[in-house]
């Protein structure tokens, strides 16, 4: 189905070469490579140059007006005792190990609740789906900024019931929160991953249960769950790497300083001030490669994880 | 699982009414007692109270803008409901000129960029996608490897090194760093969707082509690309919608003014304005909105479509 099945099942075949492929002679590497070519040239120019640039850069000090002078470990030692990248990086991890398990859970509910050849379906997945493309606007984004402001539209709301709402953006101690609803609110793109998915799953499995007196909480944790699981695995995937460059909403509601007192300052949005603000690129290049592990680390527990979670029919 | 996948049915095709079965699953309470039927209705009536509870939840805030943008200022921060008691247009016209350029020179600045970005991945991700599904050659699986992986790999890595590369070359306030990584297939989450798209095109129509003494930019050009139409029709889609609420890129490569794209100009637009002018601010947000909600409104099927068989955001 999706890039992170195809990409194991290339590690897992590694080396086995099916019969056409060991054909030499049916090989047309020269239109392959004229095909190739922009691919190519974008993946020297574009991705693998400039990676291999930004990791040089992360060892130098570079203001984009002097050359690049070489400092050695420096940036990196500094983000050890930069406190402001220490708070990003709590910021971000909230983010993403809230926002996303929530957003999941939201869009799992909903594609359940669907799934049961329910009448009007096509009309409810639009709804729910029309979200998930506005939602990285900077429109949705300034909407949020009034919804959940101090005479903002919760709060009228809340008002109705004679409850002082406080300013939820204003506020550090809500204004994350705010910022997370956001990307829950955007469930709609995995709640259709998980709709695809839950029609594959074979109604025999739930006849053959039922004979069998489970109920309908039984089959969610015995069928349902364990057959999505691939599904849900590569939606995790998927979701994280996502959220940790998530950057537009916090940007946009807190006026681009990641305030009040650094509760929305996303690792992204740091980082963002740093090359581009005040351009210290090195640091900004050092930050980005950090960015880069981090993802990675998460990426490759996800995956080991999932021996002992995902299910895989085949 | 990969070919499981490819063979999804489109869940748009479904429109079936719930007392009518499924071509694949069987209605599971086939008992059709009196009392059953009855718990059944209740059952879906429930589900049907949750469904349009929490669909209006989702989408009371984008009405309620709307709405407000169509309300005369104070009321948007007294007003939470949806009634209108008269149609204040002043918004509309005072956003639209509220900035250095009236807004449709954003519109059109986003428009160039968006239609330049489709140009470039459609010809560039087809390409690839042909070579990678189709063609045999050396490196093929490591090229294929690195083409996933650079899905995931996330943009921040690059755009240090990129900013110093376009603005030595003087690309600053310009489009090109926005649409030329477009013509180069960086965007390889659409090379994937389209290679898995091929790979379900039967491979005599290309035997055929090569016995009556087809090449394969002939191949190419004539069977594969008027078959893949529908996956052309996903990428174009997708590409409008990411690349016109593309905030990150235009943020940095676009400073000055008159290059400003819709994303840039509504964030200069929260900047300049105090909380006075939220009516004109919600006016040129909805006005937005409005060129993703018309590709959302007629796209569908396809934007559907393509999240299901591929799981792209």
């Amino acid at each position: 189905m999706s890039a992170i099945s195809e990409l194991s099942t290339i590690s897992r075949r590694k080396g086995k070469a099916t019969a056409e492929e060991k054909k030499a002679n049916g090989r047309d590497n020269k239109a392959a490579y004229i095909f190739l070519l922009p691919w190519l040239v974008g993946l020297v120019a574009i991705t693998i140059g400039p990676m291999l640039m930004s990791l040089y850069l992360s060892f130098t000090d570079y203001n984009l007006l002097q050359p690049p002078e070489w400092v050695g470990l420096d940036n990196f030692t500094r983000m050890f005792s930069d406190a402001r990248l220490h708070n990003s990086l709590g910021v971000t991890f909230t983010y993403v190990l809230v926002g996303v398990p929530l957003q999941l859970a939201v869009a799992l509910l909903i594609a359940l609740v669907l799934d049961k050849g329910l009448r009007g379906l096509p009309f409810y997945r639009s709804v729910f789906y029309l979200p998930s493309l506005l939602g990285g606007s900077v429109a949705v984004a300034i909407l949020w900024k009034q919804i959940f402001g101090t005479t903002g539209l919760v709060n009228q709301v809340l008002a109705m019931f004679g409850i002082q709402g406080p300013g939820w953006i204003s506020d550090p101690s809500t204004a994350l929160g705010s910022i997370i609803l956001l990307h829950v609110w955007t469930f709609g793109a995995p709640m259709i991953i998980f709709l695809a998915g839950l029609r594959q799953i074979p109604v025999m499995y739930y006849e053959a249960a039922k004979v069998d007196g489970a109920s309908t909480l039984q089959q969610f944790w015995k069928i349902t769950l364990p057959m999505l699981s691939p599904i849900l695995f590569f939606n995790l995937v998927l979701q994280i790497i996502g959220s940790f460059q998530s950057f537009t909403q916090a940007f946009i509601v807190s006026g681009g300083n990641g305030g009040p007192s650094d509760s929305t300052m996303f690792f992204t949005l740091y980082l963002y001030q740093k090359g581009f603000g005040q351009f210290d690129m090195g640091y900004a290049s050092a930050m980005a490669w950090f960015l880069l592990v981090i993802i990675g680390v998460f990426t490759a527990i996800n995956f080991i994880a999932s021996k002992y979670w995902v299910f895989y029919d085949d | 699982m990969t070919t499981k996948l490819q063979t999804l049915p489109a869940p748009d095709r479904k429109t079936s009414g719930a007392g009518k079965p499924k071509n694949h699953r069987k209605p599971r309470e086939s008992r059709g007692t009196l009392a059953f039927s009855r718990s059944q209705r209740t059952k879906a009536l429930g589900k049907h109270a949750i469904l349009i509870l929490a669909g209006a939840l989702m989408i009371y805030p984008l009405l309620w803008m709307v709405v407000s943008s169509l309300r005369a200022n104070e009321l948007i921060f007294r007003e939470p409901g949806l009634w209108l008691n008269s149609l204040e247009m002043s918004n509309y016209t005072d956003g639209w000129s509220a900035l250095t350029h009236p807004f449709g020179h954003y519109m059109i600045n986003s428009a160039i960029v968006v239609i330049g970005s489709i140009l470039g991945n459609l010809i560039s991700c087809s390409m690839a996608a042909y070579a990678f599904a189709r063609l045999q050659f050396t490196g093929k699986k490591l090229f294929f490897g690195i083409m996933l992986l650079t899905i995931m790999l996330p943009f921040h890595v690059v755009i240090v090194p990129q900013y110093i590369l376009f603005s030595q070359i003087g690309w600053v306030n310009t489009f090109w760093p926005l649409i030329v990584p477009k013509l180069l297939a960086t965007e390889a989450f659409f090379v994937f969707l389209m290679v898995q798209f091929i790979r379900g095109i039967p491979k005599d129509l290309d035997e055929a082509a090569r016995i009556d003494g087809a090449g394969h930019p002939r191949i190419f050009l004539r069977v594969i690309l008027p078959l893949m139409v529908p996956a052309l029709a996903t990428t174009t889609i997708f590409t409008f919608i990411w690349t016109w609420n593309d905030f990150f890129g235009a943020l940095i490569y676009l400073t000055d003014p008159d290059m400003f794209t819709v994303p840039v100009a509504l964030r200069a637009f929260v900047d300049s304005q105090s909380a006075t002018s939220w009516g004109s601010l919600f006016a040129m947000s909805i006005v937005s909105l409005l060129p993703v909600f018309l590709v959302f409104l007629f796209g569908q099927r396809f934007l559907i479509k393509g999240i299901a068989t591929t799981g792209i955001k």
